[in-house]
């Protein structure tokens, strides 16, 4: 299979993916989110996701781990189209991402997505940082936004830091900050990459209390992490990644307790080990 | 501000290796010039008699006196706070400056005769000139530095080719080129359009490189936490990057503001009545070029030190963000 073939799985034009009922549409329906079907990406040469084939549906909670450089996060990015796929097909809440789409921005704007460095910006106060997506994209009314933004902030448990910047709050807080940043958009799915990895440990619990609380509260999400507990405690589903590829699903207890292959066992051994 | 040590050190000038070598260094330099016959020698009179006979323990004197009065204000400046130290040094600069003046003997009554035309004329047509050229200037170099960082092939040519064409060719050329080129094409143009059309291209070539450099200083998780909120390039570019790219690009283009108010006086030679061309006109004819040039010279350090001080605001209203 040669690298870099350009073509999609499914050029369907940006406006038949909204019209009529789709297949796709008809997926949205029976509760899937995202749908990846065979999905590889080569970077030049190297093939970072093999084959990835991986169903959301509303409400669920996956956790994806595995080694660094295994394709995880390069996943989870290529569902907002942070990355482009070269093969198979993504589809997310009904539209089919591919190259040559116009309506990036429509799929964009249902997920959330919390990088592992905050990307918070810095020239904007917590407030602002909130506002601008529903006031820029959906146009909302300045004191519409302010209310969402504030109420969000609550959620996450900081509204006292809400005139400040970025820079003058911890990690905990500024992660804290990103998740309600994108909660502020109501997406309909919350990708999670690697959100505690640059944290110090005793921040990492604020973060992932806060997102245990978006999972108590039904949100969908796919969270890359490392945090073990946290996958053992919310998730739904965990998924093993090496070399680009799933290796083994589950549900967190059958995961833990009896994983299947080797490769997992292994993984798992070196993380819980300390 | 650079990054200062909690631990207070020694005042460097109170160390006495460091005196004495300053010492010497003064000494050994203005033993190296003869300065006996100068305004120095005339006041040294009374010690070294008449400087022109005084020699080699004339020079000396005279080197060792002022090595003695330079360690003495450094080591006893070196005692005052910070602000205090910033007012001496810039005084005493200026009345070194003022003292050089003051040497060209300057007639005062041909200069306050002529200020008041130099300023209502000359000063005003190098700030329109020189302001209408910084907003077209900065205006292409947004635009080309977004070219120059674009995928597109031909939006970057056109921009490299620009840059290269108007980094590459003297300024003087250029204001030629195009006051002389352009009624070639069969569009005659005015000096004062032809002076402004060639500051903003020549500057804009140059803005380009800082802007695109500020812009490239921007963490690409800023374009990829903006995006994955949906924002499409322009509104990441207007309201997510550029923002953040103006606090870096403010120092270097301060630069360029004040270094394009003087270069603007090299639309003279268009015989566009600004500054430098009234200065000499004026002084010419009576053989008193020294008087503007002089003049002159000090509006246009006035002027630099206005763009100095909206630039250090401007700096400070951007570090806003950045407290702690």
């Amino acid at each position: 299979m040669t690298p870099c073939v350009a073509a999609d799985a499914s050029p369907g034009d940006s406006s038949s993916d909204r019209r009529s009922l789709t297949p796709e549409q008809a997926a949205v329906i029976a509760g899937k989110i995202i749908e990846a079907k065979n999905v590889s990406k080569w970077y030049g040469a190297f093939r970072a996701l093999t084959d990835i084939n991986l169903t959301v549906r509303g409400g669920e909670r996956i956790v994806i781990c595995g080694p660094s450089g295994s394709g995880k996060s390069t996943l989870i990015r290529c569902f907002n189209r942070l990355e482009a796929h070269q093969e198979g097909r993504i589809t997310v809440n009904g539209i089919i991402l591919h190259n040559k789409m116009r309506n990036v921005a429509d799929v964009r704007k249902n997920v959330g997505m919390v990088f592992q460095h905050f990307n918070l910006f810095p020239h904007m106060t917590v407030l602002k940082n909130c506002m601008a997506a529903p006031m820029w994209i959906k146009g909302m009314p300045e004191v519409e936004a302010r209310k969402i933004a504030l109420k969000f902030l609550e959620r996450v448990r900081i509204p006292e830091q809400a005139n400040k910047y970025p820079a003058q709050l911890s990690g905990g807080q500024q992660q804290r900050v990103a998740i309600a940043r994108s909660l502020c958009m109501e997406p309909a799915v919350m990708l999670f990459d690697e959100p505690t990895s640059s944290l110090d440990p005793e921040m990492v619990a604020e973060v992932l209390e806060t997102m245990t609380g978006l999972a108590r509260d039904g949100m969908t999400m796919v969270c890359v992490t490392h945090e073990m507990g946290f996958a053992r405690a919310v998730a739904d589903r965990v998924i093993f990644m090496d070399q680009g590829q799933i290796i083994e699903e589950g549900a967190p207890h059958d995961f833990f307790t009896s994983p299947r292959h080797e490769r997992t066992r292994l993984f798992l051994s070196q993380i819980l080990s300390h | 501000m650079l990054h200062r040590d909690t631990v207070d050190s020694e005042v460097l000038v109170h160390r006495p290796w460091i005196v004495a070598s300053m010492f010497a260094v003064v000494l050994v330099v203005f033993l190296m010039f003869n300065l006996t016959g100068t305004t120095i020698g005339e006041l040294m009179r009374p010690v070294i008699g008449d400087p022109l006979k005084s020699g080699f323990y004339g020079r000396f004197t005279i080197a060792f006196v002022i090595a003695v009065m330079f360690c003495l204000n450094v080591v006893l400046l070196g005692f005052a706070p910070l602000k205090m130290q910033l007012g001496v040094v810039w005084l005493e600069l200026l009345l070194l400056f003022l003292a050089f003046f003051k040497s060209f003997d300057l007639s005062l009554p041909f200069i306050w005769k002529h200020l008041p035309f130099l300023i209502t004329q000359g000063v005003v047509t190098t700030i329109y000139v020189s302001a209408l050229s910084l907003i077209f200037a900065s205006v292409i170099a947004i635009v080309a530095a977004i070219a120059k960082l674009s995928s597109n092939g031909f939006a970057y040519g056109i921009a490299s080719f620009y840059t290269s064409l108007f980094r590459g060719l003297p300024l003087l050329m250029q204001i030629y080129l195009i006051y002389l080129g352009l009624p070639q094409l069969g569009y005659v143009i005015d000096a004062v359009p032809s002076g402004v059309l060639a500051l903003s291209l020549c500057y804009g070539a140059y803005m380009t490189e800082i802007f695109r450099s500020g812009i490239q200083s921007i963490d690409r998780g800023q374009w990829e936490a903006s995006r994955s909120l949906a924002f499409g390039f322009g509104l990441t570019t207007r309201r997510i990057i550029l923002p953040q790219a103006l606090p870096v690009i403010i120092p270097p283009m301060g630069n360029m503001f004040i270094s394009m108010l003087k270069d603007s006086s090299l639309v003279s030679v268009l015989g566009v009545w600004e500054l430098t061309f009234l200065a000499y006109q004026i002084g010419q004819p009576t053989f008193h070029n020294m008087e503007m040039l002089a003049s002159a010279s000090i509006m246009y350090w006035i002027m630099s030190i206005c763009f100095e001080l909206i630039q250090s605001r401007i700096e400070r209203y951007f570090a806003r963000s950045k407290v702690r």
